[in-house]
């Protein structure tokens, strides 16, 4: 107890170094636009007092386990539990928006394409191993040549999709090539100077992007010819099958085709990691030397796998671009690329529910924080660092293999090397 | 001629705040082989700390600068150096020993978290400073360009290598360096030796943080404006620094440090300010094409 109280105390002065400076003297811009200290004693004196009962709190649980006789920990459920977690999510997820308000299902598009994107992403970190900090970069493109193709041509959505899938993988082969020698932590810091590069080149090309204006009045998709304008005129949705007009119409579409899209993306990753260039991709996480010595060729292994993943960012940028009507370079920011990153790994790299289950509870999570706008981001980063600490392997750790000699095994994620480059 | 000696100038100005930073990523890199992602965000917690301390200084009448330079040089380091123990305390030791990213991405939140601390605490606003060291002295003069070497750039340039010196030292001639370097090399045979580890690799982020947060205090003194998200690009110029030097090389971060400088102050001087950024990722890139692992960088031996 003496120990805890000592521990405590210990924590409670760091807290008062850390948090009374940068808390406690508040600067403020004063008369004469000079700058003042504005002290806040109460909160700072919170501060400590919650590390203090926090930190002592911490301590006289963690004795009380250790003197609990140690119990041999049970092997996970958590494989038994996704067999009949998937399909309850998938049918959540397919019947949305016919229970649901306008707001839930604009939370559940937004959820959809982190899922989409993580999906994408985890083909490149989570199969090939290939680490990549510049996600975002394929997301700006797809979103951009949507945008560009419709303004300049009039093409719909439906005809820019594959367009913009085709470039973004275009890039990622192009940003592809000079990364091939390249592994670890250098792959990860060309890939982030990278995807800086794409953003700061649509924030100055103004002639063609519309620098830090972007492009507005990007059109909506339709169905089949149909639109979802507000009211029900001629060749809408609403008036065609002689419907009340309401804008949730369009909200659902969009949620439907990104479900659509999300769906596509997990089954042609899921059926990539059956035929032999899937497979290539896993050996080459496990071991790039080995995947040489076997003859597997790595230029092309891993230049698909940039392609493929970088495919997907742009048909989700393409979504993007179509659901909000306008963008800019300030959606592209690098956050987004640590976000979605950020899902792959809580996901458990290589799960597919896993990236499910973190979108949902990342970005799902976020959206509860709202009303606290200033702290959002605050609660996200000190949240992504506490479930790090808690849960490294992420949320779903365990992996089957793709390849099995008899009955196959769920190997425990530990065994797995994962994304070394 | 006197256009580019004054781009000289300003570019190995810069290159050393870089560098002072990208010193703290190498030796990080070093001995735990992570990208600390917050770095870049401790720096800028130092540029704050630095101001405050600053603000009050002049409330309170000290107005002798060295007096205050040192005062604000020593509590910014100080307070720096506790974040950057609590931060290796908190977010990055619990995972050492675990899969590579995963201390990645705890970094990353750390970073996230620092950054929007700072603005709550601190407020979105940008905080403007009065010149400290206003004033320097003409060296040259051609067409009527006059080529200005300000106080400031001297100040920065003389601190950045009285640290870098003092570093260098402690690396090479002090226990603790013998193991940082021993760490560096196998941590478990070094613990194995009797050295704790833990101890080494705190002090390892104690003074990368302190030496950031001199960057941060530098960076207030030479821009005069500062906010809560200049640690995002200070974080990813002086990291592309330390990976243009070869990860893991102080010599090396110091050098990518002033390349980075130089080809940003002659990239806005000769060619767009918009593309700065553009030319020195481009450069990292081209670099690592030609040389893997950076300028100094030792090739890995890879064993199967």
């Amino acid at each position: 107890m003496k120990a805890a109280l000592r521990d405590a105390g210990l924590s409670a002065l760091v807290a008062l170094g850390l948090f009374g400076t940068m808390v406690g003297l508040r600067t403020d811009v004063g008369a004469e636009s000079k700058l003042t200290i504005n002290p806040q004693p109460v909160t700072v004196a919170i501060i400590v007092a919650l590390v203090f009962l926090g930190r002592l709190g911490m301590v006289l649980w963690s004795q009380n386990k250790a003197k609990a006789a140690p119990v041999a920990k049970k092997p996970s459920r958590m494989p038994a539990l996704g067999r009949y977690v998937a399909p309850v999510l998938l049918l959540i997820a397919a019947t949305l928006p016919l229970y649901s308000s306008r707001y839930i299902i604009d939370t559940g598009v937004v959820v959809l394409t982190y899922v989409m994107l993580g999906w994408g992403l985890n083909i490149v970190v989570g199969l090939a191993g290939l680490l990549d900090l510049g996600y975002v970069a394929f997301y700006a493109v797809g979103a951009y040549s949507y945008a560009l193709f419709a303004q300049t041509f009039g093409w719909g959505f439906w005809t820019c999709l594959p367009l913009a899938g085709i470039l973004a993988a275009f890039w990622g082969m192009l940003l592809g090539f000079p990364v091939l020698r390249l592994r670890g932590d250098y792959l990860a810091i060309v890939t982030l100077a990278f995807g800086e590069i794409i953003r700061v080149v649509l924030l100055n090309w103004t002639t063609l992007t519309g620098g830090p204006n972007g492009i507005s009045g990007i059109p909506r998709p339709t169905l089949f010819g149909l639109t979802f304008p507000a009211g029900a005129p001629e060749g809408s949705f609403a008036h065609f099958f002689g419907l009340e007009p309401s804008i949730t119409y369009r909200v659902a579409y969009l949620y439907y085709v990104i479900f659509g899209l999300a769906l596509l993306t997990n089954w042609v990753s899921m059926r990539l990691r059956r035929l032999p260039l899937g497979r290539a991709w896993e050996a080459l996480r496990e071991d790039e030397i080995a995947c040489r010595a076997l003859g597997i060729n790595v230029t092309v292994t891993k230049l698909t796998a940039f392609a493929i993943g970088a495919a997907f960012g742009g048909f989700a940028g393409a979504f993007f671009a179509t659901r909000q009507a306008f963008i800019s370079p300030e959606s592209f920011t690098f956050i987004e690329s640590a976000i979605v990153l950020a899902v792959v790994v809580l996901g458990g790299l290589g799960s597919q529910l896993g990236v499910a289950l973190a979108a949902i509870v990342m970005i799902g999570g976020g959206e509860l924080f709202r009303d606290f706008n200033e702290y959002r981001m605050l609660i996200f980063g000190v949240a992504l660092v506490v479930v790090m600490v808690v849960r490294p392997r992420g949320l779903v750790s365990g992996r089957t293999p793709s390849v099995t000699l008899g009955e196959g095994v769920k190997i425990s994620a530990d065994m797995v090397s994962q994304g070394h480059g | 001629m006197a256009y580019a000696l004054q781009q000289l100038i300003n570019g190995i100005t810069l290159g050393m705040i870089y560098g002072l930073i990208a010193v703290g990523y190498t030796m990080v890199y070093g001995i735990i082989g992570m990208i600390n992602f917050a770095h870049g965000d401790v720096f800028m917690i130092g540029a704050f700390l630095s101001l405050i301390s600053f603000t009050i200084l002049g409330i309170a009448g000290i107005t002798y600068v060295p007096l205050a330079l040192f005062l604000t040089l020593l509590f910014a380091a100080a307070i720096s150096a506790l974040y950057g123990w609590a931060i290796e305390r908190i977010a990055y030791r619990p995972l050492r020993g675990s899969f590579r990213l995963a201390p990645l991405i705890s970094a990353i939140g750390m970073s996230i978290a620092l950054q929007n601390f700072a603005q709550v605490a601190q407020g979105a606003r940008d905080k403007n400073m009065i010149e400290l060291i206003p004033g320097g002295f003409d060296i040259f003069q051609q067409d009527g360009f006059v080529v200005q070497l300000t106080w400031m750039q001297i100040v920065i340039t003389v601190v950045t290598l009285v640290l870098l010196g003092g570093f260098t030292w402690l690396v090479t001639k002090t226990s603790l360096g013998r193991a940082m370097r021993a760490c560096e090399q196998d941590m478990k045979m070094t613990a194995l030796l009797g050295i704790d580890v833990n101890r080494t690799i705190s002090l390892t982020f104690v003074i990368g943080a302190s030496l950031a947060a001199v960057a941060g205090m530098l960076f207030l003194l030479y821009y005069g404006s500062i906010n809560f998200y200049i640690g995002f690009n200070a974080g990813v110029k002086a990291f592309t620094a330390a990976v243009l030097g070869g990860v893991g090389s102080l010599p090396g971060a110091v050098i990518g440090g002033l390349a980075i400088g130089l080809i940003e102050a002659f990239w806005s001087g000769y060619a767009s300010v918009e593309y700065k950024d553009v030319a020195a990722f481009s450069v990292l890139i081209i670099v690592l094409i030609f040389m893997p692992t950076g300028l100094l960088g030792r090739a890995d031996v890879e064993k199967v």
